[in-house]
This record gives C-alpha cells, sequence and structure tokens, in this order.
C-alpha cells in the first residue's frame, strides 16, 4: 500500500503528511529520526486505519519553522494540523518524541482525545536511568542502540544509500541539523519538559507500547508511565528495540488496534 | 599593527596515555585529572606570564572562556582579567571573550565588562563569542537551534544597557527585565571595542560589518589553511560596500614560538607543541557540532570541510608538519618574521592574538619565547599597513591618567585624619 506525501497549511507554516489506507482516522506522529512512506508501521496501520502522518517542520523536504520554540509551541502546532486537516478525535499515536508531543496533546485538550497510543515516548527522566543522549551520539553507533537485531538495523538504516559518496555526508549534516535541531527544541540536553507534572490529565483510553530491548528509552520508563497513568494498558515487546515500530510492526499495529 | 599575547591556560599534567584513556579532553573530561593543589600554582604562573607579557611590549594580553575543558582552565575569564588589571599598566586587557547567551541575565557582561573598563582606566578590548557547542551545549545545556537567536538578543541588551542613560524596560524573548540599569557603565564611549570571534558563517560576517566590529577567526590550525576562510569575509566586506578594508577589521590566532635558531625552536618547544596538538585537542567529535547549532546556510557553504582538522586527526602531525603547514609559527627571529609578515599580508589582518604559551610549556621557556617576540619579530612587524595607521576603530582608549594601585596614604598619615580640622 503506497503512502502519498501531501501538503496542509498551517497558520505557522506549510505541513506535509503521509496519508494512506482507510478506515477510521489515526494521526501518526514521528520520533527524532523522522518518517518515510516506507515505514513498516504507517503501512501495517493502513491496513486498518485512514492514516495521516505530518511531518515536524523541518523533517525530510518540509519548510522549517522558527517560531516553533518550545514544548508548548509544538503541542499547539500539532493540534493545528490536525483542525488542518479537518479531524474530530482521531486516533492519536506517536513515537518516541512523538509520543511525548502526542501526550502533551492528550495532556492538554482531554476532551478531544479519547484513544491515544504511546511507543517508548520521550517526555519523562529518571536520574537512575538517564535515556540516552542522542545528540551526541556518532551515527554508526545508532544502529546499536536503536535496534534489538543491529545488523538487521544497520542494513534498514543504510539502505539505499551512498554512504561512501562525500556528497552523501554533506547532506546528511544538513538533513541532520534540519531535523535533530528541531528536535532538540523539546530534546536537548534533557527530553524533559514537565509531562510528568501534566499527565493526570489524561482522559483518553491509552496503550502504551514498548519494546523490551530498548537501550535509548529504558524499559523502566514504562513502568513510570504506568505508574503516573494507572489507566494506561502496556504492551511489553520482546526481541524489539527503540525501534520497535520497525522490528515488530504488526505487534505494535495490534496494540493500537485494541484501543478501538 | 596590535599584538595581543595569549593564554588559553591548559592543564599542564594530561598523562602520556591520555588520548587512549580518555575519549574527550572536554565536556565529560575526568574530574580526577584536575588537583586543586597543583593548580594553585599553575593559575598563578599562568597569571604571571600575562603579567610580563604585559611589561615587554605587547599591545594586549588576552583571555578566553571556556568550560569543563583540560586545555582552558578559564570558565570565567572576567575574575582574570579583574586580577591583571591591577597589577598590569598601559596594556589592553583582551577578554575574547564572554559567551553572552549563557549569562543570566546577560546584563551581568554588561556589568562585568563596565567593572573591568574602569578598574583598568579604559584598558578594556571585549570579545562576545557566540562559544562553541562544546561550551554553549553540552557544558551549558543551551538548545542549540535556538543558540543563535539567544546570543543575538543578549548582545541587543548588552549595548543598549551601555548606551541609555535612563533605566528602560527590556522585554525580551529570553529575558524579561523591568528595570535595566547597569551601574558602573563603561569608561569607553559609547563603549569599547568589540570583536567577534567567528567560525566563517555569513551571518557572523555581516553582523560584524553592520556594527564596526572586528572579525576574529581563532584557530588552531594556522594561518595556510584560514586563507579561505578570511578571504570569504574580505569578499564579503567588498560586497557589502563596507566603507573600508581596514586589517584592523579582523583578527587571527597564530600559535608562535620563538628561539634564537631553528634548530633550537625544535629543541626547546616540539615536546610543548606536541602537548598541546596531539594532547589538548583530543575532543570527542560527538560533542564538536550539536546538530542545530550551526546554521544550514553555513553547513551547505562548505565552509566546515576547509577548516577541519586533517584526516586522522593532529595525532600524526609532527614539528616538521605542524610547522611546514603553518599550523605552528617556530624558528629563529628571522624565520618567524618572514612566516608572520606572510600571515599578515595573506590574511590582512591587523589585530595578532600570539599563542605564545603552548601546551605544558613551562614558564622559563615562555618567557624566553616571549622576549624574543616581543624585541626581535615584533618590532619589524609594527608598520606592516602605513594606510591604516590611525585606525583606533576597534582598540581600547585608555584614560591619560591611570590610577595606581597600591597608592593608599600610610597608616600614620591615616590615624592623623581625627586630628585634623
Amino acid at each position: 500500500m503506497a503512502m502519498q506525501l501531501k501538503t496542509v497549511q498551517t497558520r505557522h507554516v506549510p505541513v506535509q503528511y503521509y496519508t494512506g489506507g482507510a478506515g477510521q482516522p489515526l494521526v501518526f506522529l514521528h520520533g527524532a529520526g523522522g518518517v518515510t512512506g516506507e515505514d513498516p508501521l504507517l503501512n501495517k496501520l493502513a491496513e486498518t486505519h485512514q492514516v495521516y502522518a505530518p511531518l515536524l517542520p523541518g523533517y525530510g523536504p518540509s519548510d522549517e519553522c522558527p517560531d516553533l520554540r518550545d514544548m508548548l509551541d509544538f503541542t499547539l502546532h500539532s493540534w493545528d494540523v490536525v483542525d488542518a486537516l479537518g479531524l474530530k478525535d482521531p486516533v492519536l499515536v506517536g513515537h518516541s518524541m512523538g509520543g511525548m508531543i502526542a501526550a502533551e496533546m492528550a495532556a492538554t485538550a482531554p476532551n478531544d482525545v479519547s484513544r491515544l497510543g504511546l511507543i517508548c515516548p520521550a517526555g519523562l527522566w529518571l536520574d537512575d536511568h538517564p535515556a540516552t543522549d542522542i545528540f551526541s551520539t556518532l551515527p554508526f553507533e545508532m544502529p546499536n542502540l536503536l535496534f534489538h537485531d543491529v545488523a538487521a538495523g544497520r542494513a534498514m538504516m543504510t539502505a539505499g544509500l551512498a554512504v561512501d559518496d562525500p556528497k552523501f555526508l554533506q547532506t546528511y549534516l544538513v538533513t541532520n541539523a534540519r531535523q535533530l535541531g528541531m528536535a532538540g527544541k523539546i530534546l536537548f540536553p534533557i527530553p524533559e519538559r514537565g509531562l510528568s507534572e501534566r499527565l493526570y490529565r489524561i482522559k483518553a483510553r491509552t496503550a502504551l507500547v514498548w519494546g523490551d530491548s530498548d537501550r535509548i528509552m529504558p524499559p523502566v520508563y514504562a513502568h513510570e508511565f504506568k505508574r503516573r497513568m494507572p489507566h494506561c494498558q502496556l504492551t511489553s515487546i520482546p526481541e524489539a528495540g527503540h525501534m520497535v515500530i520497525w522490528e515488530k510492526a504488526a505487534e505494535v499495529a495490534a496494540a493500537i488496534g485494541r484501543l478501538g | 599593527m596590535k599584538f595581543t599575547w595569549f593564554n588559553l591556560m591548559p592543564w599542564p599534567d594530561l598523562p602520556d596515555d591520555f588520548r587512549e584513556k580518555n575519549r574527550s579532553v572536554w565536556v565529560d573530561i575526568d574530574q580526577k585529572l584536575f588537583d586543586p593543589v597543583r593548580s594553585h600554582e599553575v593559575y598563578n604562573t599562568y597569571m604571571d606570564l600575562l603579567e610580563y607579557a604585559g611589561t615587554v611590549g605587547f599591545d594586549g594580553i588576552g583571555v578566553n572562556e571556556h568550560h569543563q575543558n583540560g586545555y582552558g582552565i578559564m570558565p570565567s575569564p572576567n575574575i582574570i582579567a579583574a586580577a591583571l588589571a591591577r597589577r598590569t599598566k598601559d596594556v589592553a586587557l583582551v577578554v575574547l571573550g564572554n559567551s553572552i547567551a549563557l549569562y543570566n541575565p546577560p546584563v551581568r557582561v554588561a556589568e562585568e565588562f563596565a567593572m573591568l573598563d574602569c578598574i583598568s582606566g579604559g584598558r578594556l578590548v571585549a570579545g562576545f563569542p557566540v562559544g562553541t557547542s562544546m561550551d554553549t551545549n553540552y557544558c551549558y545545556g543551551q538548545i542549540p537551534a535556538l543558540t543563535r537567536e539567544k546570543y543575538q538578543e543578549a548582545h541587543d541588551l548588552i549595548l543598549r544597557a551601555w548606551h541609555e542613560r535612563e533605566p528602560f524596560a527590556f522585554n525580551g524573548r529570553y529575558n524579561k527585565l523591568r528595570y535595566v540599569n547597569i551601574w558602573p557603565r563603561p569608561i569607553q564611549q559609547p563603549n569599547p571595542p568589540i570583536h567577534i570571534p567567528g567560525g566563517g558563517s555569513v551571518e557572523t560576517y555581516d553582523f560584524c560589518i553592520d556594527n564596526t566590529y572586528s572579525y576574529s577567526y581563532l584557530s588552531f590550525s594556522g594561518y595556510i589553511r584560514a586563507k579561505a576562510l578570511m578571504q570569504g569575509y574580505w569578499d564579503r566586506v567588498a560586497e557589502r560596500n563596507a566603507p573600508d578594508a581596514s586589517p584592523y577589521r579582523a583578527g587571527f590566532a597564530q600559535t608562535i614560538c620563538v628561539a634564537e635558531t631553528d634548530e633550537e625552536a625544535e629543541r626547546l618547544y616540539s615536546e610543548h607543541v606536541s602537548y598541546f596538538y596531539n594532547r589538548c585537542l583530543h575532543v570527542y567529535p560527538g560533542f564538536a557540532d550539536a546538530p542545530g547549532y550551526r546554521t544550514i546556510k553555513t553547513i551547505q557553504s562548505g565552509a566546515l570541510s576547509q577548516y577541519a582538522p586533517p584526516k586522522g586527526g593532529y595525532t600524526q602531525l609532527s614539528w616538521k608538519e605542524l610547522t611546514e603547514q603553518g599550523h605552528v609559527i617556530a624558528g629563529s627571529p628571522d624565520t618567524v618574521r618572514q612566516r608572520m609578515e606572510e600571515l599578515i599580508k595573506g590574511l590582512n589582518v591587523g589585530n595578532i592574538f600570539c599563542l605564545m604559551h603552548v601546551g605544558n610549556m613551562p614558564a622559563d621557556k615562555c618567557m624566553y619565547s616571549t622576549k624574543l617576540f616581543a624585541e626581535k619579530v615584533m618590532p619589524k612587524l609594527r608598520n606592516m599597513f602605513p594606510d591604516y595607521a590611525d585606525d583606533d576603530r576597534f582598540w581600547c582608549k585608555p584614560l591619560a591618567r591611570q590610577a595606581v594601585p597600591g597608592s593608599l596614604p600610610s597608616e600614620r598619615d591615616a590615624a592623623l585624619v581625627a586630628t585634623q580640622a
């Protein structure tokens, strides 16, 4: 099933989004690494949902938006996107950084979100279990941190990329600066912007999904979310890392599907 | 020409196997390598050397700001400069500079620089770096993509604080201040001269041109590799129709070692140069450039590759390579003079930041090199730009009459105060 890349205008910036599938509308907010139309989870979800996956400004080919600076800006911008798409109470799903934004959206407007999927979301901090500093991590180290099966993960990450081409480095640096520069506004140097004080406001039925081998956000964070949101349904997925959405897309989609 | 004697203040006792045992000299360097008792001597020797340089003919003595850094134990250059202000005279105090986005609120910089200018009698040359990604983002937690906006706001606030003569409200994005009204304010009017360290971004070129600030390139890789970057600046000066291309619009940092002969220079200094280039510059690449810290324009311009460390790092560079490629200008007074002329003409720079204390160089060698440079090299370079001899826009203007520290009346005279009518 092919995803299409479309554009919708918000007050601040034109926003590009992948869309495809049919069924209940579902908004997917990507993590700090971004998302493509080939994303296994998007395609799996599209079997049962009309999927909308907006790119945060600066991600992929989309325009940057210097006016978005802090957590509230990100949260309201994401609501602006939902509005611009003409959606009411879509299933709201986010991975990692996207999970942090989705949780903030649900906490800020608790009556507008009835089904929430949080896949190894960022947003909490435990001094004894620091999340990995992705900003100082060198690119070649990333697969070790992102995947349960590192070799397979590395192959997925570099598929189709000419990593030995000198031009690749320049493009990589620009992409990285655009994307992680934007992500850094809510994740640098510590991916915590007060979410723990707002989680109590969430009313949505919530699926919390975590890979057992997550080395970016160790699974101890799943228990911290569960502790602060006792009503959420935790699905732990064995043999999956932070990129559980690639490694176990079907299991993640099934957990989201149970939200109804 | 303006020559500033600079000391980065490197920790002199990094072990031989430092690179093998540590991933970085900066940010997460091993705490245990710092010995506070030993630092008492190190700091005082380094400050003695700065004061010494102030007596042999240098125009300025220079300090800078780094954090959590094994080659720069000077998180607060203002503390060092304050101490130097008291024990030096005539020489400029070049603070290059304060990373103004890191001060909360940045009026602190306006105040401290004003204090330095007042204490020193108008001898301050002020520097406003953005700060490296290591310092600004990784050590001080600033969000990379917002650092430049915050820097810009800090700059505007500091300049207004120096210029306005009534209390004013400053409603910035990062600073909300109802009453800005610094006390004291600087002697130099309308403000002390300002130098901006930059790394090749067009935005910084324009910022300097628009405000008549001096653009300085503080590199460790020497004048030969700096050519393209500085040419980019001068091209921009021409393109923007700046009223002049005065060499004092630019500055450059250069490692310099002088001895009686070229052979003596190698014998005396090669171990200290090697200590600096091989040990002190061992920075974990993950800390070099937080995503978002540089503008997209700068990355796209490809400027980065022009001054990136040589492939494989500095570690493979020998004395011969370091001197031949210009990272280090070293040798007899004649060799050094000749190469300094190439630097000064080639880059068209009027301000030279002379890195004359290198790595773990002991005080005696440093003094020897410093004195030879001051006596046998500097005088011959003085008149490189006769057309701009009167350009004083980028240098301090001290008071003609300077207070003399330590000139209290005697205790006996003081005791008479009660008996005088």
